[in-house]
């Protein structure tokens, strides 16, 4: 699925958790700065 | 075009999905991991996918939201280790019986038998306590502004009053000046473990009210070493599954990208709009996802295929109605406070 197929399957189980924890945490930092960013500027305009 | 093995429309449907349970998580502080195991099994995922993908997707939620609690000194670390040992051991347990039971062809069924049990239950109760009217009936995740290392043994139930009489060493003291037995932390950590692992759930709304009722640990500080748990118990649970071919990312990360975005709406949601205006819909929801499951059960039985149909639409339909209404009461609450001239909070 992401070229992991040759790794042993701890190994393989280690890295698909790894990609969903590396995920989370661009989620958290992403979504955090997009808040920042537009997040008044759309509340105003969703109750203007 | 195809992603992790997904089509487009496939991935755009778990985001959706994701966005509305990342919404009534981020209002609730649960009722988001629950909905997911149920889903993929009408969807004709295998059992073991579908619990190994919840919990892969409870990891990443829990970490983003211990990572808001972080800095509140909200976790006991010492009650977070010796429930991780616990919930270890369950999640094992738990696990071994859901592969056992695959291999006899009974894991669908008992599984959403289990789930039409505990969230009928849990649904019932939730809608009567909603009724009723006294607030009741959830469990309130929001970050309280307390001092964790205040002595809150005051406000411990009768039942968790009881339970630390028994005094069976070793006892352990913990943070809001509460002494438990170690065993009786073990044995609360071991039940909800063995429900993540068998259901792909994190367990926080049971291992929630369990501290508070059983162990009698203030409520702000069960909240967050319940999160710090539900990191490391998604995350071994998941690593258990997936060494099994049991973890999916492309259910997993088009979900975890949708919740996450949710999870800011109903948060910020919580701060505008009265969770006991809402909670009758989210019991009125959980009711719904057990109706959905036995309704999927009796479509395998009587091989009614359109059965499945059904199933899916009430999930689906359920998390819409809840979200909906949060979203809604949220915006009509805003218009007012823009209205008035008053300030809207954060």
């Amino acid at each position: 699925m992401i070229g992991l197929s040759g790794l042993p399957a701890w190994a393989e189980a280690a890295a698909l958790i790894g990609v969903v924890l590396v995920e989370a945490m661009i989620l958290y930092v992403g979504y955090g700065a997009v808040e920042q960013a537009i997040g008044q500027k759309l509340i105003d305009r969703l109750t203007s | 075009m195809a992603l992790f093995g997904m089509s487009v429309a496939m991935l755009a449907l778990f985001v959706g999905f994701g966005l509305l349970i990342g919404i009534l998580f981020g209002f609730f502080g649960m009722g988001g991991s629950f909905l997911v195991t149920p889903a993929l099994l009408v969807m004709g995922y295998e059992s073991s996918v579908a619990v190994g993908s919840g919990l892969a997707f409870v990891f990443g939620t829990s970490v983003i939201a211990t990572l808001k609690h972080r800095d509140l000194g909200q976790v006991d670390y010492k009650l977070g280790v010796l429930m991780i040992a616990g919930t270890t051991a369950g999640i094992e347990v738990g696990k071994e019986i859901v592969l056992h039971l695959q291999e006899l062809g009974l894991a669908g069924s008992i599984i959403s038998v289990t789930y039409v049990v505990l969230l009928g239950g849990i649904g019932a109760f939730v809608t009567y306590e909603a009724v009723k009217g006294d607030g009741g009936g959830g469990v309130d995740h929001d970050v309280e502004d307390v001092d964790p290392d205040e002595d809150l043994s005051d406000d411990i139930p009768e039942i968790a009053k009881k339970i630390q009489s028994y005094r069976v060493p070793p006892m352990i003291d913990l943070r809001g000046g509460v002494s438990v037995s170690l065993w009786m932390i073990l044995g609360v950590a071991f039940a909800t473990g063995l429900l993540s692992g068998f259901l792909g759930v994190g367990g926080g709304f049971i291992r929630m009210p369990a501290l508070f009722y059983l162990i009698g640990v203030p409520v702000p500080i069960a909240v967050g070493t319940d999160l710090f748990e539900i990191v490391f118990s998604g995350g071994i649970g998941s690593f258990l599954y997936a060494m099994d071919g049991g973890v999916n990312l492309g259910i997993v990360v088009p979900l975890l990208a949708g919740s996450a975005l949710g999870a800011r709406v109903g948060s910020a949601a919580t701060s505008i709009v009265d969770e006991d205006e809402i909670k009758v819909y989210f019991g009125v929801m959980l009711l719904g996802g057990a109706v959905a499951v036995a309704v999927r059960e009796i479509g395998n039985v009587t091989g009614i295929s359109e059965l499945n149909v059904v199933s899916m639409v009430l999930i689906v339909g359920s998390a819409l109605l809840v979200s909906g209404a949060v979203v809604q009461s949220s915006l009509s609450a805003l218009r007012e406070s823009n209205g008035s001239g008053s300030s809207i909070p954060d």
